[in-house]
């Protein structure tokens, strides 16, 4: 039994307490305490639903190197998430249902945060031919995706949507057109021309939306079942408007937004730090803006990190041969906690509900919130200020590009089904 | 400034410090012993992760005609495909007792990256599409050398500009000496847009009553990569005789070289009377000596 005194709640449903949380048998047994082994003083501190991230990438199997399941799953609670879909681009990409079983099983024996894999939409990752959608779902997948590539074949995406409507398995996108993205490496317009880097633009996002979209159309015109498709880490106004207009007709679609995208603009790129290079592209400060508003609005979904981890020397690498990504499960909250809500008076509850229930809904999963008989996978939160050090990460990559930035909200204490996977009270 | 890599930050007069030090070395070349001892005791690396041999030439010399030790670093590109480290490179480079480091690249940054990890002192020798500031360096002097002044001078500069470090860094430099800089190319081969200088897709517009022009050269890439039609671009954007009469009477011919004769200029033109392509090189070797100069001596670079 563990009793958390004096604890201010916050969930998707709004701000309450001080409450009392009384937490045992993997639940939150009442919220005006009672007996308990363990006590804290949760006076200052709030108290939330587990976070869930819909994309991050463990690398396990094959690119150990930069991250794998126990350093990641490790920087994820750290981060105060309790679950975490890890993308399927690994070497070999996961496309079976074995390669699910595996990773899950290996996952629940570390014990920290519950993995819910995605698995490849087409075998192998190659765009030609779909994988086995129902088996995947029985072996425990969450969602199919080729993320890492983009989906260039319109017939095997819309025959991807077909097959996992049946499953009830969502299918997600990285909406980027390659052939008009071609070797950018930054957002395209007047400062890539400047810096002389080769622009990736923001329609070959709009673009690649627009068509999915119609591809959606079509698979729900053809499905007896509604079929899911999710529009990954989304960057631009003109993409964000594509989806407002989609969801207005009433079109099955759901989009997240990185930590990235909504507090770093391609201005980073002046100091030519291949940290700042990730796909799709830090964009501008009217995109940026666009984003947040996605989020009041419910445009967007959720956020979702796309923690990228690579080496130091592969980040440190030029800006045209440095692999793209920015990690970042351990300074996820705490970042969007003091950019979005403490900086601009973005509320708080649908702060929390862009990690928890958005992303839950998007898999299916119940709500968590923070009522007797809940499920007590929760997060403790100190709005004590610390800055960003990177070299204390679990992550396995250990820089960032908020490297020093000061943020207050950071997890210090992570419970999965009542138990403590991880803590870092005074 | 500590380093080169680029004119964001320089001033008007430290370029014309630099400038002014290169017409002395200039005499210094012209002298039967072509040497100087300024940098005796310190030790300049070219460093070139992009193989250039007209560069590389240049610089060492500039740096042995002023007694400096030079080495030479030459990265095989599949050797960085394979994830080699330029940090790497630069810290075993570093911990020699390098003084100046010339570096050459593919990527734009690449000396941005460098001057955050060695001690001594960056020279952009080319990164990518981004800067060549030597390059404009020597550009500029061989034009103040044949006019006199850039002040209100219109330069031409025609080509692949998307593409060109040498467009970039002459954008940037020219107006900063008082010259009016127009470039010119084909839409598919042009920026959305540069500050200081005027973008079109017309040659004549271009040229119209330009004092130089500069012709840089049409890589065969550009045509692989399906951007170009080879006979168009030759009907509409070669620099001909014919064309400059669009320009004023002796507007003079510049070519960072190396040149694809009757691609994109007329062959001949290269030779007449116009041309300053054997001044520029000639010129390349004083003004990086007196870019090393600056920088490693200089107490106002």
């Amino acid at each position: 039994m563990l009793l958390i005194k004096n604890v201010t709640l916050v969930d998707a449903l709004g701000e309450r307490g001080p409450a009392d949380v009384l937490i045992g048998e993997g639940r939150i047994l009442s919220l005006s305490g009672g007996e308990a082994e363990r006590i804290l003083d949760g006076k200052g501190l709030l108290l939330a639903p587990g976070f869930l991230d819909l994309h991050a990438h463990l690398r396990e199997p094959g690119q150990e190197v930069k991250e794998d399941l126990a350093s990641g799953l490790l920087a994820a609670v750290r981060g105060g998430y309790t679950d975490v879909v890890s993308m399927p681009n690994t070497t070999p990409p996961v496309d079976t249902p074995e390669a699910v079983r595996a990773l899950r099983k290996k996952a629940q024996a570390l014990g920290l945060a519950r993995l819910h894999p995605a698995a490849a939409l087409t075998q192998g990752q190659e765009g030609k031919a779909l994988t086995e959608a129902g088996l995947l779902k029985e072996a425990g997948a969450s969602l199919l995706t080729d993320d890492g590539r983009t989906n260039e074949d319109a017939g095997i995406l819309a025959a991807g949507l077909l097959q996992a409507s049946a499953f009830g398995l969502p299918v997600a996108v990285h909406a980027e057109d390659a052939s008009l993205r071609r070797g950018g490496v930054m957002n395209d317009g007047p400062l890539a021309d400047f810096l002389g880097l080769p622009g990736n633009p923001k329609e070959a996002e709009a673009a690649r939306i627009a068509r999915d979209l119609e591809v959606l159309r079509y698979a729900v015109r053809r499905s007896q079942k509604k079929p899911h498709l999710h529009i990954q880490h989304l960057s631009t106004k003109r993409g964000l408007e594509l989806v407002r207009e989609a969801k207005r007709a009433g079109l099955p679609v759901t989009a997240e937004a990185t930590p990235h995208h909504l507090t770093l603009t391609e201005e980073a790129l002046r100091s030519f730090d291949p940290l700042f290079k990730v796909a799709p592209p830090l964009r501008t400060q009217e995109d940026l803006e666009a984003l947040i508003e996605g989020l009041l609005e419910g445009t967007l979904d959720a956020i979702a990190t796309d923690h990228a981890p690579h080496t130091q020397a592969e980040k440190e690498m030029d800006l045209l041969r440095a692999p793209f990504g920015i990690p970042s499960l351990e300074v996820a909250f705490p970042l969007l906690y003091t950019e979005l809500h403490l900086k601009r008076g973005f509320p708080l509850k649908r702060l929390v509900e862009l990690f928890t229930d958005g992303p839950r809904t998007i898999l299916g999963l119940k709500p968590i919130h923070l009522e007797e008989g809940a499920e007590a996978s929760l997060v403790l939160l100190d709005p004590k200020e610390r800055p960003v050090e990177p070299r204390n990460f679990a992550s396995k990559a250990r820089f960032s590009p908020w490297a020093g930035w000061v943020l207050g909200g950071w997890p210090v204490l992570t419970l999965v089904e009542g138990r403590v996977v991880y803590q870092a009270l005074e | 400034m500590r380093h080169l890599l680029d004119f964001q930050g320089w001033t008007r007069g430290q370029v014309e410090n630099i400038l002014d030090t290169a017409r002395v070395m200039a005499e210094v070349l012209e002298r039967p012993v072509k040497k100087v001892p300024a940098l005796q005791g310190f030790t300049v690396a070219t460093v070139f992760f992009e193989p250039s041999t007209r560069t590389r030439i240049s610089f060492e010399l500039a740096a042995r005609r002023m007694s400096a030790d030079v080495v030479s670093f030459a990265a095989q590109t599949s050797s960085l495909q394979k994830g080699e480290s330029y940090k790497d490179t630069l810290l075993t480079l570093e911990a020699m007792g390098i003084d100046a480091y010339i570096i050459r690249a593919d990527s734009a940054g690449v000396p941005h990256q460098a001057a955050r990890w060695v001690k001594g002192v960056v020279v952009n020798g080319g990164d990518g599409r981004r800067a060549h500031p030597t390059q404009a360096l020597l550009d500029a002097y061989t034009l103040l050398e044949a006019l006199g002044t850039l002040e209100g001078r219109k330069i031409a500069i025609v080509g692949d500009i998307l593409h060109s470090r040498v467009a970039r860094s002459n954008v940037e430099l020219l107006p900063l000496l008082g010259a009016e800089v127009w470039v010119a190319g084909p839409p598919t081969l042009l920026p959305q847009s540069l500050p200081g200088a005027r973008l079109t897709p017309h040659l004549d517009e271009a040229l119209a009553e330009a004092d130089a022009v500069m012709v840089l050269r049409l890589q065969k890439e550009r045509m692989e990569a399906g951007l170009i039609h080879l006979q168009d671009y030759i009907a509409h954007y070669q620099v001909t005789e014919k064309r400059l009469r669009k320009a004023k009477p002796h507007a003079l011919l510049l070519h960072p070289g190396p040149m694809n004769r009757d691609i994109e200029l007329e062959g001949t033109l290269a030779d007449s009377e116009r041309s300053l392509v054997n001044r520029q090189v000639r010129n390349g070797v004083a003004v990086r000596m007196a870019v090393l100069y600056h920088l490693l001596v200089g107490k106002e670079g």
